[in-house]
């Protein structure tokens, strides 16, 4: 019995007790949670330590807000059903800066790829899922430092918030949803392109469309017919519709809430799935 | 090993189980191709427990897709392998955690301390939370790193980061670690260091090594046994001593015999993705 002498899980096949696929499923549950922890803390931990990122991507959505927003608000031109124009886009605004900061986390995996940090990970007893997971929760830290920033805009800006502590948890819920939607789906085009700068390229060609036919900055109903149906299959819809509704507390959500959150966790869980999948191609 | 062989010289459940555990790593028939080029082809290895094995051969021989199949990074087209009794495909998770890796490229991050390179993999093992600062600091510390574990990884120099990468890839006490080029890019002090450090785990955890190089005094200093690679085959296999006499002579030297069985392809040398990949880590590292 050599095997114990290299202190081997006992007896290889010969011991199922010892495969992991044989344990207590809580126990799995717990793992690949604390697995998926532990990745999203590397993240983490990394901006702790270099937080320029997290300020220079405040730049843009202070810019839309104090120059695109106070414009707007001026001339009156969009229908925002009684709200200021500078409310009605505040949410647009935040889900705007969650998706910019998502959709090209995805360059990171390019980056460690071409590294070799993706390939020890793989080799590591961790579920694909968790690692595309532990990403998705990090990007959603990324998304909530802007949602802060944007609330001290929205602040300075006398927008009117809601307060409400179940209204700013749903906040919270809805950012890091959104982010974890985002970043996977960048990631899964990373997967898929391999190299920085067609990855960049498409990162491109890809945002100006979700965040212009979206109800992001203008209401969906003053859209050609051909833009709305684009409009509502666009997640990012359902991100500001939730975002909206719970910035302002003032229920201008026509889908409903629950609407929203179920269509969001949808897309990212189909998202996450095919992101496991796709990940090991990372290292061939 | 008393089981009862069967007869026609096929041997039953039990005694094939033990084969393999008394070797470290089997392979049979690895095979792997990209399209129509044959990285591997059909290659059948063994390893003992205990011992340090060198892949050789020039860039492009097929050394690293054979370390990605091992480590389950990428799998095999045709033919089999098992890592300490467990096959690298129907077992992958399994031998995930058994193994430990450290990539040809550099794969420790700048961005992170030390420290924090080692907890991310001591979380991703399981290692016991009481264990970890423990076990982490103790890693370091064998390799001479503890000093500098609060220092952020982007500040050391590549002989450090090397072994940063050793000390990540052995935290969970593995039975076999694949070290793909471990010495690249590194100045021949550095690489002294880490040679001193390889020796070091071998002697005290028994770990079972193997790695890849086209550094033959890389492979005379450490390996027990090397197989010298050519065009996806084992050209050459034998301890250093026993490949040197295999081309006689007495002034022969590893080089003369690396040349004998895998020279002749001077334009074998990676594609323009490879060798910018190699240049790169060379840059960081250096």
């Amino acid at each position: 019995m050599k095997l114990q002498e290299h202190g081997a899980p006992s007896g290889g096949l010969a011991s199922p007790a010892s495969s992991p696929w044989r344990r207590p499923s809580l126990t799995r549950v717990v793992l690949f949670v604390e697995k998926t922890l532990a990745i999203a803390d590397v993240e983490v931990r990394k901006l702790r330590h270099d937080p320029t990122e997290l300020l220079t991507r405040a730049v843009q959505p202070a810019l839309w807000l104090l120059i695109f927003g106070e414009v707007f608000t001026r001339i009156r031109a969009i229908p925002t059903g009684g709200l200021p124009y500078l409310d009605f886009m505040a949410p647009g605004i935040l889900a705007q800066s969650v998706l910019f900061i998502a959709i090209f986390s995805g360059i990171a995996i390019i980056w460690e790829r071409d590294l070799g940090i993706v390939h020890k990970f793989l080799a590591s007893p961790t579920p694909r899922t968790a690692l595309v997971l532990g990403k998705a929760l990090a990007a959603g830290v990324r998304g909530l430092s802007q949602a802060i920033i944007i609330y001290l805009l929205a602040l300075v800006l006398g927008v009117r918030l809601s307060w409400n502590p179940l209204a700013l948890l749903g906040v919270l819920v809805f950012v890091l949803l959104g982010a974890a939607c985002f970043s996977t789906f960048s990631l899964i085009i990373a997967c898929l392109v391999k190299t920085r700068e067609r990855f960049m390229g498409i990162g491109q060609v890809l945002t100006m469309p979700l965040f212009f036919a979206s109800n992001a900055i203008y209401p969906i109903a003053i859209m050609p017919t051909w833009l709305q149906a684009i409009a509502q299959a666009n997640p990012l819809t359902y991100e500001v519709d939730g975002l909206r509704a719970l910035m302002l507390g003032s229920g201008m959500s026509p889908g409903g809430l629950t609407l929203d959150f179920a269509v969001l966790l949808a897309v990212t869980a189909v998202l996450v799935v095919i992101g496991g999948w796709l990940y090991p191609r990372v290292a061939v | 090993m008393e089981k009862t062989g069967k007869a026609g010289g096929h041997v039953t459940y039990l005694e094939s189980e033990q084969a393999a555990v008394l070797m470290m790593l089997q392979t049979e028939a690895l095979t792997r191709r990209f399209g129509r080029l044959t990285a591997v082809d059909a290659l059948t290895l063994s390893v003992k427990a205990g011992e340090v094995f060198g892949l050789l051969g020039p860039n492009g021989a097929g050394k690293s897709t054979v370390i990605k199949m091992l480590t389950t990074l990428l799998p095999p087209t045709a033919g089999t392998a098992r890592v300490a009794g467990y096959d690298i495909v129907r077992q992958a998770a399994q031998v995930r955690r058994v193994i430990g890796y450290v990539p040809q490229l550099l794969s420790a991050d700048g961005a992170l301390t030390g420290y924090e390179n080692l907890l991310v993999f001591a979380r991703l093992y399981e290692l016991p939370r009481r264990e970890r600062d423990q076990r982490i600091h103790e890693a370091l510390a064998f390799m001479n790193l503890d000093d500098v574990a609060d220092r952020l990884v982007g500040t050391y120099s590549g002989g450090m980061i090397r072994r940063l990468e050793i000390a990540q890839a052995t935290l969970h006490q593995p039975q076999m670690l694949f070290l793909d080029e471990p010495t690249v890019g590194l100045d021949p002090l550095a690489r002294e260091v880490v040679w001193d450090h390889l020796e070091q785990l071998r002697a005290e955890m028994g770990t079972t090594i193997l790695l890849t190089t086209h550094y033959m005094d890389e492979a005379e200093r450490l390996c027990t046994r090397v197989a010298i690679m050519h065009l996806g085959k084992v050209a050459a296999l034998g301890t250093p001593t026993e490949l040197k006499a295999s081309i006689g002579g007495e002034e022969v030297t590893l080089d003369d015999v690396f040349v004998h069985y895998a020279g002749g392809t001077l334009e074998s040398g990676g594609n323009y993705r490879e060798t910018a990949r190699t240049r790169r880590t060379v840059r960081r590292l250096g």
